[in-house]
């Protein structure tokens, strides 16, 4: 008799744990997915403005606006073979 | 225990009631209980998601365009659109001023525009503007006012790579160009999550992820930035001189087939496109047809040449510079008399040209044009890429061998005519086009086309450069320090009632450095209507600048030391006095 007591008073246990035990992993799961979204929208922030970033560096860095600041408010030009000068090896 | 009992059968009826009283409750309960939790559970739950739980979209980003140099040519970038609620807005008269400066709108035009909309509950006060004064609106917190996240498609290049990239619509769907060549691979996949609202329609929570959203894959472009925006200088600046139509120019890698710079005139900014028509948009180095002219000369030679008849020294009669075929007659712009196969890429005599096309089979002709590429698209992806035209050797009559034979009577696009000029860089070869950067060499499966022997090529390859040095029509066309093989073209345009007089187009095809090519080029220019129309003349310079620029960019050794010959030096002071003539001769 006693038995069968410690056993239905074992099984009540675990169910009880189990149901808990599911209770706090749907708990964690929300959490954790909440984390998630946060670091995917950190993320996507980071990315957004890595991107604003570029598109400035390479406005910036456009060709024609170089080929223009070198010609005009530096001076440069391409030297003529005039005065490139070639070694011999 | 005995005054207990007592107490306790005091009252028995009321204790009757109330027990009863009780347990009906608890029962009542407990069968609410029930009701909620297992018989009407899935309605109410679902109720109760109806109203709290919604199904949102995650935006997938459209992926970036890069060139081969990793150097960005189209990010997609979130924007700001402001819209408010007039039936909000209504109720705060007062802040309108205020909200009118922050969009940039005068207060009258503002009170107009919600007055015109005052029924409504939607309208848009800006679209798609710059994140840091959306949020300065924003800050105003002014009732009625909401922000809308948009993403916007950016094109750093502008204008010098509009036709090769094409656009994408309001939605960041590919509408031109490589935009919608590669679509699927750019446009990324919306993700969906289920989350949690309030009353206000504000996210609270997020329940779970349904559908990962798939981010757009970057793309890798043939192109090269620098030598884009060096062709698009050059080309413009030949467009504008010439007061041309307009102009097409081609850079290709011999080795791979990559194109490196593709660029038209007139262009368009693809970042505004405002008040343009659809043929602005046209990127004619790969949709727009032309007959070739000369330039198609060396493939004449290539075929006669292959059959064994001809040989670079065979003596070719073009004397008197005329020659009747039929009812028509071709005609050479001087007698040139009596010439070697040589000469006739040389001068580029129209006469020789057709007397190596009528002596050759007809069918060996039309195999070495249809191997090279003609009439056949070049398979690039390009959407609205154009095939031209090859007739049938079959159908030729006599007329139509000789017009063939100088670049009438078949009809390419730029790019084709760059990759049917790889077969004289590469030994005979065909090198297909390509717009996708070629990690290396062996990604690539594609059948060879071995269009002629590799000694035709050859020998046609140092007539070609003979087209370009001192008595060749392409003299222009010179690089210092480089030897260039290349051929000139001058074509009369189509008009409505056969060839017309006057207007032409100049074309001019070559490649660099001749003793070993890495760059094809071809560049077209459309009805140049200053006076000057052959192509060594108009085409030629374009051909020059932008190849001297590209083999600098690309580090390529010079292969012409004959001619650097004076300004080669061995040691130190000789560097030294090399220079001081040579400044001593500027001054």
């Amino acid at each position: 008799m006693t038995d069968r007591w410690m056993v239905i008073t074992v099984l009540i246990a675990m169910t009880l744990a189990s149901a808990l035990a599911v209770v706090y992993a749907r708990h964690e799961t929300r959490r954790t997915f909440v984390a998630l979204q946060a670091a995917e929208t950190a993320r996507d922030e980071m990315n957004i403005e890595w991107g604003r970033l570029q598109l400035e560096q390479s406005t910036w860095a456009t060709h024609v606006r170089i080929d223009k600041l070198a010609r005009e408010k530096l001076g440069m030009r391409i030297p003529s073979t005039d005065n490139i000068v070639i070694i011999k090896p | 225990m005995s005054k207990q009992d007592k107490k306790k059968l005091q009252f028995p009826f009321r204790r009757a009631v109330v027990l009863t009283a009780f347990s009906v409750f608890a029962l009542s309960l407990g069968y609410r209980i029930v009701d909620l939790h297992v018989l009407r559970k899935d309605f109410l739950q679902d109720e109760g998601n109806a109203r709290a739980v919604r199904v949102v979209d995650t935006v997938a980003h459209r992926g970036m365009i890069l060139d081969r140099n990793g150097e960005p040519l189209a990010i997609s970038t979130p924007v700001d659109s402001v819209w408010a609620n007039p039936k909000k807005l209504v109720t705060v008269r007062d802040r309108w001023p205020e909200l009118a400066k922050a969009v940039g709108m005068k207060p009258r035009k503002l009170e107009r525009l919600l007055a015109s909309k005052a029924k409504r509950e939607f309208v848009y006060l800006g679209r798609r503007i710059h994140p840091d004064r959306a949020a300065r609106i924003m800050s105003l917190q002014i009732p009625g006012v909401s922000l809308q996240r948009e993403y916007r498609r950016f094109y750093p290049t502008g204008e010098v790579s509009g036709h090769l990239l094409g656009f994408t619509d309001i939605d960041d769907i590919g509408q031109e160009g490589i935009e919608l060549a590669y679509q699927d691979y750019l446009q990324g996949k919306n993700g969906s999550k289920r989350v949690l609202k309030d009353l206000y329609g504000q996210v609270i929570e997020d329940i779970e992820s349904i559908r990962v959203a798939e981010p757009g894959k970057d793309l890798y472009l043939s192109i090269d930035r620098r030598l884009q925006y060096l062709a698009y200088r050059e080309l413009k600046a030949a467009v504008k001189k010439h007061n041309a139509r307009s102009g097409s120019a081609v850079l290709l890698d011999v080795q791979t087939g990559e194109v490196l710079a593709i660029v038209n005139q007139p262009s368009f900014n693809p970042n505004s496109r405002k008040g343009l028509t659809g043929d602005r948009y046209r990127n004619r180095a790969v949709t727009d047809v032309f007959e070739p002219g000369s330039t198609i000369k060396p493939f004449t030679v290539a075929a006669a040449l292959t059959t064994g008849l001809f040989t670079p020294d065979s003596p070719i009669e073009t004397g008197p510079g005329t020659m009747k075929i039929g009812r028509n007659m071709v005609r050479d712009t001087k007698n040139y008399g009596s010439i070697d196969v040589r000469k006739v890429i040389q001068k580029s005599s129209n006469v020789g040209a057709s007397k190596l096309a009528l002596a050759i089979p007809a069918e060996t002709f039309w195999e070495v044009l249809n191997k090279a590429g003609f009439g056949n698209p070049t398979l690039s992806g390009i959407p609205g890429e154009a095939a031209g035209i090859l007739t049938l050797a079959s159908k030729w009559r006599d007329i139509e061998r000789a017009t063939l034979s100088f670049g009438y009577g078949l009809s390419a696009t730029p790019l084709q005519l760059a990759q049917a000029y790889s077969v004289f860089a590469t030994n005979g070869k065909l090198q297909r086009v390509t717009f996708q950067r070629q990690d290396s060499e062996s990604t690539r499966e594609q059948d060879v086309v071995q269009v002629m022997p590799a000694t035709v090529a050859l020998q046609v390859r140092n007539m070609l450069e003979l087209a370009v040095r001192p008595g060749g029509t392409g003299t222009r066309a010179q690089i210092q320090g480089y030897r260039v093989a290349g051929k000139t073209g001058t074509v009369h345009k189509l008009g409505q009632s056969g060839y017309e007089e006057d207007s032409y187009l100049s074309v001019f095809a070559g490649l660099a450095p001749a003793s070993q090519p890495r760059l094809i080029m071809v560049v077209m220019i459309d009805e140049p209507r200053s006076g000057e129309y052959y192509g060594g003349i108009v085409a030629g310079p374009v051909f020059a600048n932008v190849m001297a620029g590209a083999l600098r960019l690309l580090n390529v050794p010079p292969d012409d030391l004959e001619s650097l010959r004076p300004r080669m030096a061995a040691t130190e002071t000789d560097v030294l006095a090399t220079l001081q003539t040579s400044h001593g001769e500027g001054q």
